[in-house]
């Protein structure tokens, strides 16, 4: 019995000296890195906060009469339409750049990156452009439950596009300042979930916000 | 072009890159590790939460003052301590300081504290991301409590129904100072959450899978989904009322046609998630405690784990039972009736495991084990009234009154709580390197004991009686004399016993400069923190422990003879790891996360009073993101020639030419030039 026992001590102290841990970085549980998984854990959580946001102008998407104009006497289905469409090649360019610094072609990265930042930008001086012409026919922050709700909502997703836009803009820096090798294309990968939670989450307010009357 | 070999815009990549880092000024890492700097910067796991704790121990004494003034307010009929409007604000910020400030970082600081311990990792996923966190939270609760001196308090309740909580009814800056803070509080829990969600899953010593996690390390997993998906939902609300409040928005303006039962809905989609994320971390440390005491392991783990995470799921589909008279239709009632009725399921089996585990154990009425049992006892009358608010009927009757405030009571109060005290005394020689005093202690719990039955106990009385929550005062001639004024003494009996503990950690410390160290394993426990030394050395293991099984520590101290009896197999010194942390290589400190963090209340004074102080604590965030992004590189490879990471043992048997430290130094700094967290 004694016997075994020192042996099964020793076991334990060998076993836990070479346990290729030490650093954790190098291997994770899920083999999915912490960056990553932190991404797609934030992610998770701006399902709910668009969840909110996208109740809150569903309930109130009709203002009281006579209150301002209802959402179907401003939208302007076609020009929105051309700004989604912007809106959703970005997610394509993104890929385009993901591929390339994968391939190792810090250019292509670069003009991809720089071609994501560009469309995304467009889709906010759409959407700026359209917030004022939407002032202008007399819809104010204030005027309505439904006004409140469409510029929290569509604002709100504007903030997110420009943080993203910020994002890109850092990468492409970082790729200029030689920091972005390819064996750090996962940060680009990252950089593009968020892109593409953002086009995912423009379709879902497009389709309820401007097309379902 | 052929774009794989001749790349001429194409930047060095791949092999390491030869870049000096000068760092300069503020550049610079802060490195001393002792003195109260330390704190300020740190990125040590174990500091955090020991902040978080003193952070959740300062509240508690604001929160119980104010429950104190609560109390003597209704001690008699028609008291004249505070007016109505003063009642409305303090009966507020009690129980927003109760369940933000308080049983929320409580929970925080042991699953910062412990949970890198129990899994054996060096610390959490990033450790700068838990210091803003920390921050976070500690500016937000600070920038809450500032109302009192800048025009008074939130005067709409915790639950800040609408269209009570519009600027109408509640003129004052009070409710913006709620939002504002706990929207800087919700930061902080969100990459909470997400930093321990990712240390959970990723970073577990090898053979811990996830059916042999410590309990407490599962409860912690439950709590940080549960505020992952509920903070986003109370923080959309909190800006719609935000909106509201300063820029005339219409979310909430029932003359607009708002509904101001969104307000609701959206509240206790959070808030009812949240009442389990406050009851789960304790439940996981009572499942710490009670088996370290029975001398037995817990009874049905894989039961106890999965009732837990039923809990977090059912958590869910249960909001709406707080809203039972407020004419959601009776469909919708009757729904959530049932649902509340269920969720009581998997919180018996709880129950019932612990008692189990208790069941023909060697049981030590240790101080922990004494309010490990109370929890049980007080957590299932709570429960039990929690049934009986499930009733839809009954629970017409009840809402509003004295009773529901007594059903909460006893399952946060009683329930948390009760678990965070036992707790306390638990780890308290793991954290700090000494016992807290038994006699004192147990004192503790029985004033405790005492003291919450007869604050709460008489609570239901009062409220079958008729007695309203949330007013001010009440008549004389209803029969609500005599149980106020027990109800009182009770709670001053309970603040009583809140002294006598931190009497009793001040005294113990001084005792403990003559009494021998409590080791590494004053308990004799079970699950792996307790194999460090005491207080936890900073690179917890060294080396990181292998798991076997659930409960491995104490079964490299414990075998089974051939007739299944226990029997020691090692003396506890020789399975603890003495080891000086040679070679263990930790993250520097950081000034960033607070700088960061502190910008935060800045912003917030700025949207409240004068538009340049949103503007210089935008800077001051945007300065604070700049410098962390920017911050030397500090990565524990550099500095020790690390050989036995997978990366070099595939690379053995080749010819690999001597690593240079510089060499080394600088292709990690390239690496890692924006170390993560």
């Amino acid at each position: 019995m004694a016997e075994t026992v020192t042996h099964h001590r020793e076991l334990l102290a060998e076993r836990d000296a070479h346990a290729p841990v030490a650093h954790p970085d190098h291997a994770t549980n899920t083999g999915i890195s912490n960056t990553k998984l932190a991404m797609w854990l934030f992610l998770a959580s701006e399902c709910l906060l668009f969840g909110g946001l996208i109740t809150t102008y569903l309930l109130y998407k009709h203002p009281l009469p006579g209150s301002g104009p209802g959402p179907h006497d401003v939208f302007d289905i076609p020009f929105t339409s051309a700004s989604s469409f912007v809106l959703l090649m970005s997610s394509l360019t993104m890929v385009l750049a993901v591929s390339a610094i994968e391939r190792g072609d810090h250019h292509r990265l670069r003009v991809w990156l720089v071609g994501t930042a560009l469309l995304g930008a467009t889709f906010i001086a759409g959407q700026v452009y359209e917030f004022t012409v939407f002032y202008n026919e007399g819809l104010g922050y204030t005027t309505s439950r439904f006004s409140s709700a469409f510029y929290t909502l569509t604002g709100f997703h504007g903030v997110h596009v420009t943080v993203g836009i910020i994002m890109l803009v850092s990468l492409v820096l970082l790729s200029l300042r030689g920091r972005l090798p390819e064996h750090r294309s996962e940060t680009v990968e990252i950089v593009g979930l968020y892109w593409h939670f953002v086009d995912v989450v423009w379709i879902l307010i497009f389709a309820v916000v401007y097309l379902i009357p | 072009m052929a774009l794989t070999e001749s790349r001429p815009l194409a930047l060095p990549s791949g092999e390491p890159t030869e870049v000096e880092f000068h760092p300069i000024g503020v550049f610079e890492r802060p490195k001393s590790k002792r003195g109260w700097r330390s704190w300020l910067t740190t990125v040590d796991h174990k500091k955090i939460g020991i902040m978080y704790g003193a952070a959740a121990l300062f509240f508690l004494l604001i929160a119980g003052s104010e429950a104190l003034l609560i109390r003597a307010q209704l001690w008699s009929p028609r008291g004249t301590l505070l007016s109505a409007d003063a009642y409305n604000q303090v009966y507020t910020m009690h129980g927003t300081t109760a369940v933000f400030l308080v049983v929320m970082p409580l929970g925080a600081a042991f699953a910062n504290y412990l949970m890198p311990l129990q899994i054996g990792a060096r610390d959490v996923a990033f450790p700068r991301i838990n210091a803003f966190s920390f921050w976070c939270f500690l500016v937000g609760g600070i920038f809450l409590n500032t109302s009192w001196f800048l025009g008074g308090g939130a005067d709409g309740g915790w639950f800040m129904y609408a269209p009570n909580n519009g600027v109408l009814y509640s003129p004052s800056h009070g409710i913006d100072f709620w939002n504002l803070g706990l929207i800087m509080t919700g930061i902080g829990s969100l990459t909470g959450a997400i930093n321990l969600i990712v240390t959970v899953l990723n970073m577990r010593a090898p053979g811990m899978t996830l059916m042999k996690m410590p309990v407490f390390t599962w409860m912690t997993l439950v709590t940080q989904f549960l505020l992952l998906f509920a903070i986003p939902v109370l923080t959309t609300a909190q800006f719609l009322l935000l909106f509201d409040r300063l820029f005339d928005a219409n979310f909430f303006n029932v003359a607009q046609g708002a509904n101001p039962l969104l307000w609701q809905h959206l509240f206790w989609i959070f808030g009812h998630p949240e009442v389990y994320l406050m009851i789960l971390p304790a439940f996981g440390l009572v499942s710490e405690m009670l088996p370290v005491f029975s001398r037995k392991p817990i009874f049905g783990y894989p039961f106890i784990v999965f009732s837990g995470v039923a809990i977090g799921f059912m958590g869910w589909g249960v909001w709406a039972h707080h809203m039972f008279v407020s004419g959601i239709g009776p469909i919708s009632v009757t729904t959530f009736s049932l649902t509340t009725m269920f969720i009581a399921v998997p919180t018996g089996v709880k129950i019932l495991n612990w008692t189990a585990t208790m069941w023909g154990g060697k049981l030590r009425f240790t101080s922990p084990m004494l309010f490990s049992i109370g929890l049980i006892l007080m957590f299932t009358l709570g429960g039990l009234s929690g049934v009986s608010h499930s009733i839809a009927p009954a629970d017409t009757q009840q809402t509003d009154t004295y009773y529901i405030v007594a059903h909460f009571h006893y399952v946060l109060f009683g329930g948390a709580f009760f678990g965070f005290m036992g707790a306390l005394y638990f780890y308290w020689p793991k954290v700090f390197g000494y016992m807290l005093d038994e006699r004192i202690g147990k004192a503790n719990f029985w004033l405790l004991l005492a003291g919450f039955n007869l604050t709460f106990a008489p609570m239901h009385v009062l409220g079958l009686q008729g007695m309203s929550r949330r007013v001010y005062t009440y008549d004389a001639g209803f029969g609500f004399e005599i149980w106020n004024k027990v109800a009182t003494i009770g709670a001053f009996t309970i603040a009583t016993s809140v002294l006598l503990f931190i009497v009793n950690i001040f005294l113990s410390r001084k005792r403990a400069k003559d009494l021998p160290p409590p080791g590494a394993d004053p308990w004799d426990a079970r699950t792996i923190e307790w194999m460090v030394p005491s207080p936890t050395p900073e690179w917890n293991f060294d080396p990181i422990p292998t798991i076997e099984r659930v409960d491995d520590f104490w079964y490299r101290k414990y075998g089974e003879d051939e007739n299944g009896n226990l029997v020691r197999v090692a003396e506890t010194d020789e399975v603890v790891q003495h080891s000086d942390g040679k070679g263990v290589h930790l993250p520097s400190p950081s000034y960033w996360p607070l700088v960061t963090a502190l910008g935060l209340p800045i912003i917030g004074y700025g949207l409240l009073y004068t538009w340049w102080l949103c503007l210089i604590g935008g800077l001051v965030v945007v300065a604070g993101l700049y410098g962390w992004a920017m911050e030397p590189p500090d990565d524990p490879d550099a500095a020790h020639g690390d050989e036995h990471g997978p990366d070099d043992e595939t690379l053995e048997g080749a010819e690999l030419p001597t690593r240079e430290p510089a060499a080394v130094a600088a292709a990690v700094e390239e690496q890692e030039a924006e170390t993560v967290g």
